[in-house]
Parts: C-alpha cells; sequence; structure tokens
C-alpha cells in the first residue's frame, strides 16, 4: 500500500542562546495509508516536535516529510494550510476549540473553509456520532473537558482526512473520560479509514495503535509493531 | 469576491468581545465628531459668507480716507452717484453721566442710511429705526452692561450729550471682537461736536455707495483706482471684503481642523493599542484557524473585517454626534464671525468625517494585524513559539507606516495656510509624538534595567507592570502625555502673555495714559493730574506726518510702480527730544538731541525695524509731510526699541528745534493705585477737557484678558476632543489591560492577597504610568510655549509654575481614578470562575 506520509532523514535544530540543539536527528520513516502509529518516548525527546513537521505545522532543519504525495518544504505557508484542511485531522491535548464557536460552528470550520456544500449537515451528524447531537449550539466554555475532545474529534474528521495527527489526546481527561475518547478515536478512525500519528506517554493508548515507534533524545530507538 | 467565509466568522469571533471592541474603536468617536462638527460648520460658514457678503460691507463701494475728501475727491464721488452715506470715525472718550463714568471709544458720525446691506440689531428694537432721526446715539453693547447705562440715560461726546438710544446687538460689518478692542459708539454726523475734529489727526472719513442699477463695482474701481491712490483713498468692494473673510474664516477653520485631526491620530494610536492587545488575546484562535487550513490572507481578513465594522460604527457615531456638536461651534467662535451661521447639515463633511474615520481606524488597526499574518499555527502545540516580535523587519509593516506617514502628510499640507506650516504641523507632531513614545520605550527598559529588587512586593508588582507583556506604557504614556502637553501649552502661553503685562503693574510703571492734549491745554491738564496728587511720569509732543520722499524718490511714484510698502504708506507719529528713554538704545549712528539752526535738514533717529521696512541706513535721506510743510531728515542714528515696554515709543524722534512751531498734541503718561483714582482723574480732566482722552491701562489689561479668555475658550474647547479622547483611550486601554490582569489578580487572590494588596499594586502601575506621562507631556509643553514666546510673541519666556505643579498631580490622580473605577469587581470574582473561563 502507498505512503501517506514519508518521512526522510528529518533534523530540527533550534537555537537556544549561543549553542544550537538539536530536537530531532536523522528520522526517518512511513506511514501506510489506513495505518495507525503511535509516538512514544520520554518528555523532551522530540514527539511533538516530529508530530509538528510531519503535519506542516513547522519547517524541517533538514531532510523531508512528504504527505499525501507533496513535499512540505517546498511549499508556502498558505499552500501548507490548503493541504492540511484538505488532507489532515488533528486532535490536541488541549482541544483548541475556538471559544466564541458553538460546538456546531467549530466543527464547521475546515468544511466551510474548503468551501464544501452542506457543513451544517455534516458537522450534525458527526456531533450526534459523537453523543453531542443535544449540545451542539452550546459553547466550549459550557462543555465539560471529555465533551470538549468530542467536539474536536468531531472536528478532525468533518473534511474526511486522509491523515489524523493525535497530540496526546486523553492527556487533559480522567481516566474514564479518557477511555471513552480513546474508543472513540479508534472507532472513527476505523471506519473512515484514515491513517493515525498518535503521540503519547500512554502505553495502553500506544497498545492500541499497530505501530509504535520509539524516541529518545531526537533518535528512533525503536520501530516496532504491536499485536493490535 | 471576498470570501462569505471571513465575514461569517469575523461575525463569530467578535462574540464576546463586541462591547470590549467597541470600548476600543469608541476613542475614534470624538475625533471623528469633531472633525465633522468643525468641518460641516466651515461649509455652512463659507457659504453663508458668500451669501451674506454685502453685509459684510454694508454697502457696495466704500471709500476710506485718513482726511476730509479734498474738492476734486469731492467732484469724482458726486459723478459716481448712487446712494451714499458718510461716517467719520475716531477715538474719543465718552462719558456717561448717570454713573459719572467714561470709557475711550470708537465713535462712528453716521450721515444717510449706513448700512445699505444688513439690519442693525439693537435693544429696543425700534431703536434701530429711530435713533438716526432722533439725534440719538448707538452704544456698544458690553460697555452698556458694564456701566450699567439704560435707553434714556444720555452720553456726552466733546461737548454735546446724546439720548441712548439702545445698544447694538449686531451691526453689519462689524464683529464682536472689534467691540472688545475699541467698543464702538454711534451717533448722527449731523450733531457731532466739530471740534473733536478741527484739532484731531485721526478721524477716519469713509464714503459708502450703494448701488441699484447693477453696476460693476471692480470695474469702476480699476477705472479710478489711480486716481484713488493719488487722492490717498483707499477702497473696499464686496469682492474683497469677501475673499478676505473667506481667507481668514478658511485659516480659522483649517487650523481648527488640524485640531481636530490630533484627536484622531490620538484614537488612531488608541485603536492601535487596542487591536495590539485584542490580536494578542485571540492568538490561540488564529493558530486554530490556521491549523485547520485558513490561509495567512484569511486569518488576517477576518479581524481586518472586525476591525473595519466597528471603526465604520464609531465613525458613524462620532459623526451623529458631530453633527450636535456643530451646534456649539457657533456658540464658542461667535466673537470672530461676522456674520449668524445657521445650523444646516454638510454631507460633505459627514460623509469626508466618516471615511477618515475609518480609513484612520483600519490604517492604525494595521500596524498590530499585520503581524498575525506571522502567527504560527504551531501554536496550537505549543504555547511558547515567538509571535510578533519582528513588526520592524517586516515590509508590510513599513507599507502601513508609508501609508500612514503620507496621510497625515498630506492631511495637515491641505489643512495649513502654506505647505510649509503643514509640514511645520508634522515636524511638530513627529516631534511630540515621537518624545512620548521615547519616553515610554525609556521608562520600561529603565522599569526592567534598574528594577529595585528591594522594594516592598506591592511596587515591585507595580513597576513590573509596567514591562511585562501586554503592557500599556505605550499607549498610555502617549495619550495622557498628549493631554497634558496640550493643557501645559494652553496655560503656559496664558501666563507669558498675562506675564508681559502685568509686568507693568509690578514695576511701578505707568498705567494712565492721556493724549490727545492740545498745546494750550497741556499745563492745565498737567496741573490736574499734579493736584490729585498723581505722578507726571511722561509728557511728550506728538506730530503727524506722513513720507513724501525717501532718498530723493517720492512715495507717490513709490505708489504708482508699487515699490511703496505699509512703512512708506502709513501716518507717523512721532516726538521730539534731546534724550533717550530707557527702553530704547542706539544700536548704530549717533543720537543727535538738538538740531543744528543751520542746518536745513533735520538729524532723526529711526527704529531699526522700520528703517529696514524702509530699506534705509544711517546717512539715508528722508522728507516728510507735516500738513502741507516738507520738511528734510537724514537718518542720523538706528535705534532698538523695547516695544512691550509701558511707556511712549516712536518709530521716529525727531531732535529738539525742528517740529516745536507746527500743531501737535501731547501724551501724558501717569499711574494711579486704584480704579477710584483712575475715575477721579477722568472726571476731573474731561470736565474741563472733553476731547482729551484718558485711557486706564487697567482696563486694557482686564480687556486683554476678556479677548485671550474668548480665544482660549476656543482653544480649549478644540483640546477638549483631544483630551476626551485621551480620557476613552485610557479607559480602553484600561479595560483592556483589566482583562490582562484579571487572571493575575485572581491567582494573587487565591495565593492568598488582600482586596488593599491587589489594588495598591494597580494604584502603583497606574500612578507610575500618569507620572511619567504628565511629566513628559508637560517638560514638552514648557519647550512649546518656549518656542511660541521667542518666536511668535518675541518675549521671555515665562512658565506656569502653579499650572504645572496641579497637572503634574492631576494627571496622575486622574489616571489611578479611572484605573481603580474601572478595574473593580476584579477582586469580587470567584477564582475557580475566572481560572475555568480563561483556560
Amino acid at each position: 500500500m502507498a505512503s501517506i506520509l514519508s518521512v526522510r532523514n528529518l533534523t530540527k535544530t533550534y537555537q537556544s542562546g549561543n549553542r544550537l540543539l538539536t530536537v530531532l536527528h536523522d528520522v526517518s520513516f512511513d506511514l501506510r495509508r489506513g495505518e495507525t502509529c503511535a509516538v512514544v518516548g520520554p518528555s523532551g525527546s522530540g514527539k511533538t516536535t516530529l508530530l509538528g513537521l510531519c503535519a506542516g505545522l513547522d519547517r524541517a532543519t533538514s531532510g523531508s516529510v512528504d504527505l499525501s504525495g507533496e513535499r512540505l518544504g517546498a511549499m508556502s505557508e498558505d499552500a501548507l494550510a490548503r493541504l492540511r484542511n484538505r488532507e489532515v485531522g488533528f486532535i490536541f491535548q488541549t482541544f483548541q476549540l475556538i471559544p466564541t464557536l458553538t460546538a456546531l460552528e467549530n466543527v464547521m470550520v475546515p468544511a466551510e473553509l474548503r468551501g464544501q456544500k452542506g457543513p451544517r449537515e455534516r458537522a450534525s451528524e458527526l456531533l450526534d456520532q459523537v453523543g453531542l447531537g443535544e449540545r451542539m449550539s452550546h459553547y466550549p466554555a459550557q462543555l465539560s473537558g471529555g465533551e470538549q475532545q468530542r467536539v474536536s474529534i468531531a472536528r478532525a474528521f468533518v473534511n474526511r482526512p486522509a491523515m489524523l495527527f493525535a497530540d496526546e489526546p486523553t492527556g487533559n481527561l480522567d481516566t474514564d473520560t479518557g477511555a471513552t475518547i480513546e474508543e472513540l478515536v479508534f472507532e472513527i478512525n476505523e471506519t473512515a479509514g484514515t491513517a493515525l500519528l498518535l503521540v503519547t506517554h500512554n502505553h495502553e493508548l500506544a497498545q492500541r495503535t499497530g505501530r509504535i515507534i520509539r524516541l529518545r533524545g531526537g533518535n528512533i530507538v525503536s520501530d516496532t509493531l504491536t499485536r493490535a | 469576491m471576498p470570501n462569505p467565509w471571513i465575514f461569517r466568522m469575523a461575525w463569530r469571533d467578535s462574540r464576546g468581545s463586541r462591547r470590549q471592541l467597541a470600548l476600543f474603536l469608541s476613542s475614534m468617536i470624538v475625533g471623528v465628531a469633531a472633525l465633522v462638527a468643525i468641518s460641516s460648520f466651515g461649509s455652512n460658514l463659507r457659504k453663508v459668507v458668500d451669501d451674506e457678503s454685502k453685509t459684510l460691507l454694508g454697502a457696495d463701494l466704500v471709500f476710506e480716507s485718513g482726511r476730509p475728501f479734498g474738492e476734486t475727491m469731492e467732484a469724482a464721488i458726486d459723478s459716481i452717484g448712487g446712494a451714499q452715506s458718510r461716517l467719520i470715525s475716531f477715538p474719543s472718550m465718552a462719558w456717561f453721566p448717570a454713573g459719572e463714568q467714561s470709557r475711550l471709544m470708537t465713535v462712528r458720525a453716521v450721515e444717510g442710511k449706513f448700512p445699505f446691506y444688513g439690519d442693525i440689531e439693537t435693544t429696543p428694537a425700534s431703536a434701530a429705526d429711530g435713533w438716526l432721526a432722533d439725534g440719538g446715539a448707538l452704544v456698544d453693547a458690553a460697555v452698556m452692561r458694564l456701566f450699567n447705562v439704560q435707553p434714556g440715560d444720555s452720553v456726552r461726546i466733546g461737548r454735546y450729550f446724546y439720548p441712548v438710544a439702545g445698544r447694538i446687538d449686531r451691526m453689519p460689518s462689524e464683529n464682536q471682537m472689534m467691540s472688545f478692542f475699541s467698543p464702538r459708539v454711534y451717533i448722527p454726523a449731523a450733531r457731532l461736536d466739530s471740534t473733536l475734529l478741527s484739532r484731531g489727526s485721526q478721524a477716519d472719513y469713509e464714503l459708502a455707495f450703494r448701488f441699484d442699477d447693477g453696476r460693476d463695482v471692480e470695474a469702476l474701481v480699476e477705472n479710478i483706482g489711480l486716481f484713488l491712490r493719488e487722492e490717498e483713498v483707499r477702497y473696499d468692494t464686496v469682492e474683497e471684503v469677501r475673499e478676505s473673510w473667506d481667507e481668514g474664516l478658511t485659516n480659522l477653520y483649517r487650523f481648527l481642523n488640524v485640531v481636530a485631526f490630533v484627536a484622531v491620530l490620538l484614537g488612531g494610536i488608541g485603536v492601535a493599542g487596542a487591536i495590539h492587545v485584542y490580536v494578542r488575546r485571540r492568538l490561540a484562535t488564529i493558530a486554530v484557524l490556521r491549523c485547520l487550513g485558513a490561509g495567512t490572507r484569511q486569518t488576517f481578513s477576518v479581524y481586518a473585517v472586525q476591525t473595519i465594522a466597528m471603526g465604520l460604527a464609531s465613525s458613524v457615531t462620532g459623526a451623529m454626534l458631530g453633527i450636535g456638536v456643530q451646534m456649539l461651534v457657533p456658540v464658542a467662535l461667535s466673537d470672530f464671525l461676522p456674520v449668524d451661521v445657521p445650523f444646516m447639515v454638510s454631507w460633505g463633511s459627514l460623509g469626508a468625517g466618516m471615511t477618515l474615520g475609518v480609513g484612520v481606524t483600519a490604517a492604525f488597526a494595521l500596524f498590530p494585524l499585520v503581524s498575525i499574518r506571522r502567527i504560527s499555527p504551531l501554536l496550537t502545540l505549543r504555547s511558547t513559539v515567538e509571535i510578533g516580535q519582528t513588526s520592524l523587519k517586516d515590509p508590510l509593516w513599513w507599507i502601513v507606516f508609508g501609508v500612514v506617514a503620507t496621510g497625515i502628510t498630506t492631511f495637515s499640507v491641505a489643512n495649513a495656510p502654506s505647505p510649509g506650516i503643514g509640514l511645520g504641523y508634522v515636524v511638530a507632531l513627529t516631534a511630540v509624538f515621537g518624545t512620548l513614545l521615547v519616553t515610554a520605550k525609556g521608562i520600561i527598559w529603565a522599569a526592567r534595567r534598574f528594577f529595585p529588587s528591594r522594594w516592598s512586593y506591592i511596587w515591585r508588582q507595580g513597576l513590573a507592570n509596567l514591562f511585562r507583556p501586554d503592557n500599556q506604557t505605550n499607549t498610555l504614556i502617549l495619550s495622557l502625555g498628549l493631554g497634558a502637553f496640550i493643557i501645559g501649552t494652553l496655560f503656559g502661553i496664558q501666563r507669558t502673555l498675562l506675564a508681559q503685562l502685568e509686568v507693568s503693574e509690578a514695576r511701578q510703571l505707568p498705567n494712565i495714559v492721556l493724549f490727545d492734549i492740545q498745546p494750550d491745554e497741556i499745563d492745565p491738564v498737567t496741573r490736574i493730574v499734579q493736584g490729585k496728587e498723581l505722578p507726571v511720569l511722561d509728557s511728550v509732543p506728538i506730530v503727524s506726518m506722513r513720507l513724501a520722499s525717501v532718498n530723493g524718490r517720492t512715495v507717490s511714484a513709490m505708489r504708482a510702480d508699487s515699490t511703496a510698502t505699509w512703512a512708506h504708506r502709513r501716518e507717523y507719529r512721532v516726538t521730539y527730544r534731546d534724550y533717550l528713554t530707557e527702553s530704547e538704545k542706539v544700536v548704530e549712528g549717533v543720537f543727535i538731541g538738538e538740531a543744528d539752526p543751520n542746518d536745513p535738514v533735520a538729524p532723526v533717529s529711526l527704529d531699526q525695524d522700520i528703517a529696514r521696512d524702509l530699506d534705509v541706513g544711517i546717512g539715508d535721506s528722508l522728507t516728510f509731510n507735516v500738513q502741507g510743510q516738507l520738511i528734510p531728515t537724514r537718518v542720523a542714528s538706528l535705534r532698538e526699541v523695547e516695544w512691550r515696554r509701558m511707556g511712549t515709543n516712536f518709530f521716529v524722534v525727531f531732535p529738539a528745534g525742528v517740529l516745536e512751531n507746527i500743531p501737535r498734541f501731547y501724551v501724558l503718561l501717569s499711574r494711579t493705585e486704584n480704579g477710584e483714582q483712575a475715575a477721579g482723574l477722568q472726571r476731573a480732566v474731561l470736565g474741563g477737557y472733553p476731547s482729551v482722552s484718558v485711557i486706564d491701562l487697567s482696563l486694557v489689561l482686564s480687556t486683554f484678558d476678556t479677548i485671550f479668555s474668548r480665544i482660549s475658550f476656543v482653544v480649549r474647547f478644540m483640546a477638549s476632543f483631544s483630551i476626551l479622547t485621551g480620557v476613552i483611550v485610557l479607559i480602553g486601554a484600561v479595560v483592556v489591560s483589566r482583562v490582562q490582569r484579571r487572571r493575575e489578580s485572581v491567582l494573587l487572590k487565591t495565593l492568598g492577597a488582600s482586596q488593599s494588596e491587589v489594588l495598591r499594586i494597580m494604584t502603583v502601575e497606574y500612578l507610575f504610568l500618569g507620572f511619567f506621562a504628565a511629566l513628559t507631556g508637560l517638560a514638552l509643553s514648557f519647550a512649546s510655549v518656549w518656542a511660541f514666546s521667542a518666536f511668535v510673541f518675541d518675549t521671555s519666556f515665562r512658565p506656569d509654575v502653579v499650572a504645572t505643579l496641579v497637572l503634574l498631580g492631576a494627571v496622575p490622580f486622574l489616571t489611578v481614578a479611572i484605573g481603580l473605577v474601572n478595574s473593580r469587581g476584579i477582586y469580587r470574582r470567584s477564582p475557580l470562575d475566572v481560572l475555568r473561563t480563561d483556560m
């Protein structure tokens, strides 16, 4: 099966005071369409940096990222934004809902940006699917953490992305809610056939993916398939 | 075509912040209101001046001469025809027997039906019709009020008494300001005491025409222009008066426009400051939008649309308010206006004001908005990504800066009397804004660099608020500093000007002037003064003369080829003496006090400025015409004269021994200690010598005070727009920082800080801001008052220390007060509520 994400010799360095700090060092891997993968590692190992680079939110110092067949490094900011809108869904640890928009409006944003017809119907359908059919007109501040993350999941799938990036999706939730959200993510992801790159500290969560990449000090120390 | 999503998103994103956004942008309201009011009023005024230009002159054509019209002139007047009316104007003492009070006034003796155009408005109204036929007098309204003169009382001018028919409320061709300088009394020429004219040389003879045959007046005066010049007759036509008023009023209105524009600019700075914070608070939303696929242009547009919509709303509100304010403008300016300006809405001004309001809002908002383009979607993953600190490296920021700078310069130049002055405005504005901004940056730097780590917690927190992220230091120092600068300058100029006049009080200088004393009256008048035990500080003869030729070239020849200046044409009042006074010193040549009886050419001394105007130096010859007699002179010395000094100063001083036998009058200077003494002297002198004029300089001082207070009222009226804008910007900035500080205050509360500690921290912050803003603004106002003193008023700089100290206390006080009033309630919020909302 063709790669949806192809990472080659990816290196990211930051200027920290007078010295250069290498956060990712020569990282390479591929992710196939529909494949699920967890990136694990201790704090500061470069997980989030890798996620940002793969999603086109940041620029690599060297190496390349190809997403849906497009070389990210060569693209302008606006072209990257269009690619994200078309191909990518996001789930964040801190939900990242827009506080001035209702749940429904938050979910509609990617579809509206894409200029799709009937974004309201599609968004309502997804909110129903995540169990928030009754709370569509609520603002984020009126929702619990778990409910906010469900809105965020609905938003991630509204444009039927080929690739889903999730950054500690259960990190801000209690165990029970976290488990519910976990179920929801994998269920919708499986139904939609979306590839998933998940950054987490949570080993149980990582074990639910088909593959685990371990990072330490910016290097891949292991890349293994799980039984999932 | 704009993406409809941008409008939808702009609308949704503004939820919960609309009131705040409206407040941020309301700093434009006052400025736009001022602009619309002034501009709409100005356009109405020009229309009225155009429509009523005949009223401004009161006639179709007016001839004017410093002496009675000669025979040839009378023949010419006869041939011109039309309806004619004559006026003789001269200064004289008017005595009101009812209260035994007197006042130097301008007497206007009327013969015929002047004014031909416009109505004289009097109280009682009937007085306007009957006064001339009844032989009565119309008296200046302010004088009647001051002396409590009622219609039916009498007024004596010269030897004759006139019943007061009524007070003048409005006279075509005159404005209220004239009556402050020299109040008018109108009497019938038929009953004029001719002795007032026979010996005086200050009368002005006017002849007003009305033509009902549709005559081309401009062509007429062009035909007889040369003849009129030869006869030394000046003329005024409706067209000339209209142009001159038009020019004067346009300059006034343009000046006011520039003042209003300062309020708009200040509002613009408020907008920039507020939008900067607004954008910073939207960082997360912008990053999410970017992450979800919104392009840089789209995210930028979402906020640009919000800004422009609010800018439009505040401009419309401002424009509507401006229409209301327009009704107040005539109240502020009535003393300076020749005509009543009716209230009309000028749609052009309304549109221009709104466009400018939206334009300035958009332009100033662009400074912070351009940074939206640089907000990284990575912020969704990491909150520590650097943004917005590199504005100066952004070419778009510089383009915005260029557009704003060009806009301001264009507006200033378009509204200044000359491009040079327009650029001067820009330079001054840049200097003031620049200094305030540098001060703000300096405070931020110094507070951080020299942070007093040993101060108490409250003071350290308050001081640290000056340089913490999202601080309001720049915006507040600018707005408060500008307010302090404007008020400080106003007080400073007032103080400087008044100080000049008060010098005479303090230094035992003359404060009462008796003039028009004939040679046979000087001894008895001197005895009256001495009899009242008052000092005779000076007593000088004065002879009126005109220049006949300069270095052999006649003034009429110079008039003919238009090389004659005002200095050539004017009437000179000269004296003769053999000494120099305290207020003058010789800067070139030798002062000769006594003429050589064998030398037919008299050695005279000239004021250096008039010598420059006449383009003459030591040794040059001047011939004066004294009532037909030619007196040759040569310039023997040039003097620097301190004109401001109370006393008698002269452009030309003759030596003793030349003018003694020529008709002259005397001026006597004395000093009284109080108003009662002054009134007693006036009564005694006028009783015996009615043609002698007595000027009480303390009255002049109070007149000046009145005039200045009117002018300063107008300036304050205009300055109030800037100050009000400053207050709104201040409130806006405080509200912005309240949002910033809320979380912090609640955290402090959670950690155990008391309400008073939280409030004291804020007080310290606003105290610092208010104090430094006032200090900088006032320092700038000192510089500006100094510049006005040195270059405009030519006087020594006298800072208003009391007003400065009061302002230095008042501005920080006001800042703290507004700050605390707007911060109320912060402490009362439940920590959980705030922390949850702000997550």
